[in-house]
């Protein structure tokens, strides 16, 4: 006890030094780590501010030549970017929108009305968001595939092909993570704010709308940023149910820029920048809620 | 405010004896009752939607692939479906070429996260906890990869391994030689090749957990460790690591469950063959690749899921096991 009272004068001094000890090896470290982190972008960068034909002279490896951004604008007219970006809308807007309805609501009654399912419904949509999707490809590919649907809203007859096919699979598979990450956030609300309103009248959906939504504004905001991410991200559903090429989101649209461009290195690697930007900007803006997102997930567990 | 709560804390205990006259007598009576019967509409479809759009296109596929998983079916007409027991499971198990090597590559891709990628993100989040200059420059670096997609991923490092124009064989002086190496094409050292790419990402993304995670430990903790003569690994192992806890738990799980998921870096890159095969690339081979057979493909799902079901149960029971209702 002594001890600690004598050392006591001498700890924010010490705390002080501390901070402000240079750490030589740790910013060794993490530099050349932080340079290793950057090569693969910036070698992809690099390539594809270079016109072929220097590369083709002076080889990849190499200083010489021009430096311009001729390949974006060529891979961005030739790789049909312009499209794949409309697509990647098309199917990133309404996913995000359906995910956060259904997943707030859904949150909204397993986590502010007390109801016997609660533990179970939570239970069902949380472990739904872990599954491998490949678990439950072949089914759904095959059930949309059952699904008749008329001409001049499909020109497979089926869910098949069609931007909806990808917004349903992705909502139902985001569905789970959001739910679980709203519900602890709503739960977290104090009860004395509905049971208020419960008093003045208010009926659940005024409960909902009035009360508990605004009030979950940063974590529908992080969740909105993520799933942003997420969905825009996302190479799986629409390379297994859309078979039109100029239907694809960009995601997975890229991978066949490969046989598009064949060997021509340079375009390929301007067209996987142009594909990071829209994720770059989403970081630069909004990366406070990113990260907010990411780790609301991970704050229970 | 005080008012409201009182009332509805005498709702709560059921006391309708009248020392308060509550103005709405039938929804002040008790838990259940207090819902009106537009509320229980309400809240029915509130429910209803995201629970059946929840079991139809999630639980009810999953189901279904076990199901399929005993039939022999060619994906064409819902009549051709035909019982075969556990003929698919025997073939997979006993004659598939592709699924003793996908198990394999499964289980290095676990280990590699595991004892790589994921220690690596813990070691950066620890350095980037102290105050150092540039914590957050160093941060913004680590975490772009896990901004991108891991199909995007696998095209980036494709530029960067590529056998007579990739960086990698530049820098290691064998570009155009006959020693160069096709990182991505080499069916023995591919794998690895994959694996670093992953690791890019994944490091970055146990990096921004731990880093929340670190800052939730009480620094309280760490004063009286320090107090008591432990130097900064005692304090880190026996203090700081156990008190992360909660999220230890999380980032195994994710880990696993990546490992699991692990397909679009391999599919980009030769659509998880030769050398490259993982199970959830079979599952996908036997949906839209030559030869489909839907059984097949089904019965590694049906395994992928059985694996899966055990990291998911652990966390769940993690999770969970404190609710009460």
């Amino acid at each position: 006890m002594s001890a600690s009272t004598t050392t006591r004068p001498a700890r924010p001094a010490t705390g002080r030094t501390g901070r402000s000890r240079p750490h030589y090896g740790t910013h060794l470290f993490l530099t050349v780590m932080a340079v290793m982190w950057m090569v693969p972008l910036g070698w992809a960068l690099f390539t594809a501010l270079r016109p072929k034909a220097d590369t083709d002279k002076y080889g990849y490896f190499s200083l010489g030549g021009a430096f311009n951004f001729d390949n974006f604008a060529t891979a961005w007219t030739q790789g049909g970017f312009p499209r794949y970006f409309m697509n990647s809308l098309i199917i990133t807007i309404p996913t995000i929108i359906l995910v956060l309805l259904c997943s707030s609501m859904m949150a909204f009654a397993v986590s502010r009305v007390s109801w016997k399912f609660n533990v179970t419904l939570l239970i069902m949509f949380t472990a739904g968001n872990l599954l491998p999707p490949q678990v439950l490809a072949t089914p759904l590919f095959e059930m949309f595939k059952l699904i008749q649907l008329p001409y001049w809203f499909s020109d497979s007859g089926s869910l098949l092909n069609t931007y909806l096919s990808v917004i349903i699979a992705n909502t139902a598979f985001q569905i789970g993570f959001c739910t679980f990450v709203l519900s602890n956030y709503m739960k977290a609300l104090s009860a004395d704010l509905t049971e208020a309103a419960l008093v003045d009248g208010a009926g659940i959906w005024r409960q909902y709308v009035s009360i508990i939504m605004p009030l979950c504004r940063p974590a529908i905001a992080a969740l909105a940023t993520l799933e942003l991410i997420f969905i825009y991200n996302d190479y799986f559903w629409p390379l297994l149910f859309i078979q039109s090429g100029d239907r694809l989101p960009v995601t997975t649209a890229i991978n066949n820029l490969q046989g598009t461009f064949l060997s021509n290195y340079n375009l390929l690697a301007a067209g996987a920048t142009i594909t990071v930007i829209p994720t770059l900007v989403v970081y630069l803006v909004l990366q406070r809620h990113f990260v907010a997102g990411l780790t609301l997930g991970s704050s229970k567990g | 405010m005080s008012t409201p709560t009182e009332l509805s804390d005498s709702a709560r205990r059921g006391s309708h004896a009248g020392q308060k006259p509550p103005a709405r007598p039938r929804r002040m009576s008790g838990r259940v009752r207090r819902l009106s019967r537009r509320d229980k509409v309400v809240l029915g479809i509130m429910v209803g939607i995201p629970t059946l759009v929840q079991l139809a296109f999630v639980w009810i596929p999953t189901l279904l692939s076990v199901f399929l998983s005993f039939t022999r079916w060619n994906g064409l007409s819902l009549s051709d479906i035909r019982a075969a027991g556990v003929a698919n499971y025997s073939y997979v198990f006993t004659d598939n070429p592709a699924f003793w090597p996908a198990v394999q590559h499964n289980i290095l891709w676990l280990l590699f996260l595991a004892v790589i990628a994921t220690p690596l993100g813990l070691l950066l989040a620890v350095l980037l906890d102290q105050q150092i200059r540039g914590s957050k420059i160093y941060q913004s670096i680590f975490f772009v990869p896990v901004m991108l997609s891991l199909a995007l991923v696998g095209i980036i490092w494709q530029l960067f391994y590529q056998k007579d124009n990739g960086l990698l064989n530049f820098l290691l002086g064998t570009a155009g030689t006959p020693a160069a190496v096709d990182w991505f094409g080499n069916s023995s050292i591919n794998i690895w090749a994959a694996l670093v790419a992953a690791t890019w990402r994944h490091a970055g993304y146990v990096m921004i957990l731990y880093l929340a995670g670190l800052k939730g430990v009480d620094a309280s903790l760490k004063e009286a460790a320090s107090l008591d003569g432990a130097n900064a690994t005692q304090t880190f192992f026996r203090i700081v690591f156990p008190a992360m806890a909660p999220i230890n738990i999380v980032i195994v799980v994710i880990t696993i469950i990546e490992s699991l998921r692990a397909f679009d870096v391999v599919w980009v890159i030769n659509k998880g063959t030769n050398g490259l095969e993982l199970i959830s690339a079979l599952v996908i081979t036997y949906l839209i690749g030559e030869g489909q057979s839907i059984g097949i493909g089904s019965a590694f799902a049906v395994i992928l899921l059985v694996i899966s079901l055990v990291p998911i149960t652990i966390y769940l029971s993690r999770t969970f096991r404190k609710e009460k209702f």
